[in-house]
């Protein structure tokens, strides 16, 4: 297995020098970036199999943290039976929203972050010279080639308390709550706009590193930035601090659209049918992808404008 | 010269050089102090919430409020005092007229937030508890310690206190004591302005220089017990070498059993008392707890007292760590 794979970046290689002497401009189709991907996905996981106690202990370690999440709502719901006045934040209807938050969290954390992270270290010390070269998108390459595959662990987590807290409002609910094909749908369709915000969102702050020469607070931006989002966005309508947080994360950075849209669709906290507002947030969690998703594309090209690369 | 004084210019010494190296980045670290409070934010939203939802119910059908045991499950209704213990509103003596929360529970179905208790706390409780949280972190906290200790052992740094007549445990206490001491005075800024601007969720006030005296005799013990468990987790490096996977269950349990998300109060039953009996709640709980006046009287002495075994009792178990060791350890090389 090890074998194969060792030739396969060899022989990704070899095609793409190969295409460098034609006009690979015309050639860089889907298909090149999904088989470029895919050598991605296979040398990462390569890489973290070499070290397979390692792997389990990472899994282990980060699943724990998020049982700790978890207990702490338990407690905090042995207390009170929602999370705001009238919100419908019952305890299966806010399983339903952190089911959300790890799933989101996690895909983050498997596949942009450790990019992003790395993206200021290549700006940092110069090796982007490398990427640029390189006959493929730039945002692309440096966007997608590490893959921490450990961090999935709360992915599964996710999916599990997501259907578990699911088919309990769908059983057990005094209002019960009805899961089709569409809600499906549409719930997978909004975890997508909320991932483009969050990768939108990273990389145009990893792109500023080419200004500010060195951006070590990546991680914790990410970790406040995860604080914020990973509530549901009522908790902070009142008081004027409140609104302002608010406004600031749903128009400006609008993170808190993010796990809100999709869960309120999945579980419907003010059922018996999806509110309108929700609808309303919904047009803005898709406006706000792609608002975010362009504005980043133009942050990292005017970012790549002003690079200078770093020693000679 | 008089070996006691040579012992005493070694210390210090030790000391100032620390200070000086950890004055180096100040801004940057008053800025990060700052920085570490916004997570507060989202902490005081929730809680919130949470009280709001609760205010929002008669106090009957809260599951959390009600007086006897039988909505509950099972978390209270094997333990008449844990069901004592949740009786909030109508036992704790408030200033108010007792009639006047009860008219407006009757007339209107829903309470003033103040009022709505969990375990003791109301929602002012619940946020200075986090925030004390925080102060108690800054003195039990010990980055790095494990790990600085476990890689000396490693890369055979350890040699150095064997060859020189300094203690190896006694240097890395001053450099920590040290390194705190410089954190305090850059830190103080950011903690005044967050604990200024918070001031009102203390609903005591400022603490009586008693209570005072008691908050920082509990930080004290809470800085050696975190100095002295950390220490242990890191000498244990004699026998295991690798000891990240050992810190990071430590951290995991110290985060969970220490009361650093929430007040160990609100542990379920079978819980509460099995983490008593642990020495992790000193390093947060305890001194928050006895700052908010929830411990009182004879059960704060008692905590004080048991606070300081563990201190005396780790302390100890570092000693004979190294001891065993030193005698396991084999330096090679130059």
């Amino acid at each position: 297995m090890v074998e194969s794979s060792g030739g396969g970046p060899a022989a990704g290689k070899v095609s793409e020098s190969g295409a460098a002497t034609t006009d690979w401009v015309w050639q860089a189709g889907p298909r090149r970036y999904g088989r470029v991907f895919l050598t991605f996905v296979r040398n990462s996981l390569v890489r973290a199999m070499g070290f397979r106690t390692n792997f389990w202990l990472e899994c282990i370690s980060s699943s724990c943290w998020t049982l700790m999440n978890l207990f702490f709502f338990k407690i905090v719901f042995s207390y009170t039976d929602s999370i705001g006045r009238d919100t419908g934040w019952g305890e299966n209807e806010f399983f339903v929203f952190l089911g959300t938050t790890w799933i989101i969290t996690s895909l983050i954390q498997t596949f942009i972050m450790p990019n992003a992270q790395e993206f200021s270290e290549l700006i940092r010390t110069g090796q982007l010279d490398f990427a640029l070269l390189k006959p493929i998108d730039t945002q692309f390459l440096v966007s997608f080639p590490q893959i921490v595959w450990s961090n999935l662990a709360n992915l599964a987590l996710g999916v599990v308390l997501v259907v578990y807290a699911v088919v309990r409002l769908v059983t057990t609910s005094e209002v019960p709550l009805v899961v089709g094909p569409v809600q499906v749908g549409l719930y997978l369709f909004f975890i997508g706009c909320g991932l483009a915000i969050l990768y939108g969102v990273m990389i145009a702050m990893a792109a500023t590193s080419i200004w500010l020469g060195r951006n070590q607070t990546l991680y914790t931006f990410w970790f406040y930035l995860t604080n914020f989002y990973r509530q549901p966005m009522e908790i902070y309508q009142q008081g004027w601090v409140g609104w302002t947080l608010w406004g600031l994360f749903t128009f400006l950075v609008p993170i808190l659209l993010v796990v809100n849209v999709p869960a309120r669709i999945l579980a419907e906290p003010l059922r018996p049918a999806v509110d309108s507002w929700t609808w309303v947030l919904a047009g803005m969690a898709l406006t706000a992808a792609i608002v975010v998703l362009s504005g980043s594309r133009w942050v990292f090209q005017a970012a790549l404008a002003s690079y200078r690369s770093a020693s000679s | 010269m008089n070996p006691a004084l040579s012992r005493m210019r070694l210390w210090w010494a030790i000391f100032r050089v620390s200070l000086e190296e950890r004055l180096v980045y100040r801004g940057d670290f008053a800025f990060g102090t700052l920085m570490r409070f916004l997570p507060m934010l989202t902490q005081i939203f929730l809680w919130w919430a949470i009280f709001d939802a609760m205010a929002g119910r008669p106090a009957a059908e809260l599951p959390g409020q009600v007086p006897v045991a039988t909505a509950d499950g099972p978390d209270h209704a094997g333990s008449p005092v844990a069901a004592d213990d949740t009786v909030s509103t109508e036992t704790v003596p408030t200033e108010t007229v007792p009639t006047e929360p009860l008219l407006t529970e009757t007339s209107a179905g829903s309470r003033d937030i103040s009022e709505v208790r969990i375990k003791g706390y109301n929602l002012n409780d619940m946020i200075a508890y986090m925030l004390l949280v925080m102060l108690a972190r800054a003195f039990s906290s010990m980055p790095g310690l494990t790990s600085g200790i476990a890689g000396s052992i490693q890369k055979g740094e350890v040699k150095k206190f064997l060859i020189q007549p300094v203690d190896m445990l006694g240097s890395l206490l001053l450099q920590r004591i040290a390194h705190k001491l410089v954190y305090y005075v850059i830190a103080f800024f950011p903690f005044a302005l967050v604990f200024f601007l918070c001031r009102s969720y203390f609903e005591a006030g400022f603490p009586s220089p008693s209570l005072l005296a008691a908050v920082i005799l509990s930080l004290v013990g809470a800085f050696l017990l975190g100095f002295a468990i950390e220490a242990c987790l890191g000498l244990v490096a004699f026998w295991l070498l690798e000891v990240s996977s050992l810190a990071f269950i430590f951290m995991l349990l110290s985060f969970f059993l220490s009361g650093h998300m929430f007040p160990l109060d609100l542990m379920p039953a079978p819980l509460d008392w099995m983490i008593g009996l642990l020495p992790f709640q000193y390093l947060a709980y305890f001194p928050s707890a006895v700052a908010l006046g929830k411990i009182q009287g004879d059960a704060l002495v008692t905590g004080l007292i048991v606070q300081f075994v563990w201190v005396l009792v780790f302390g100890v178990l570092c000693r004979i760590l190294w001891h065993r060791g030193l005698i396991r350890y084999g330096g090679y090389g130059g």
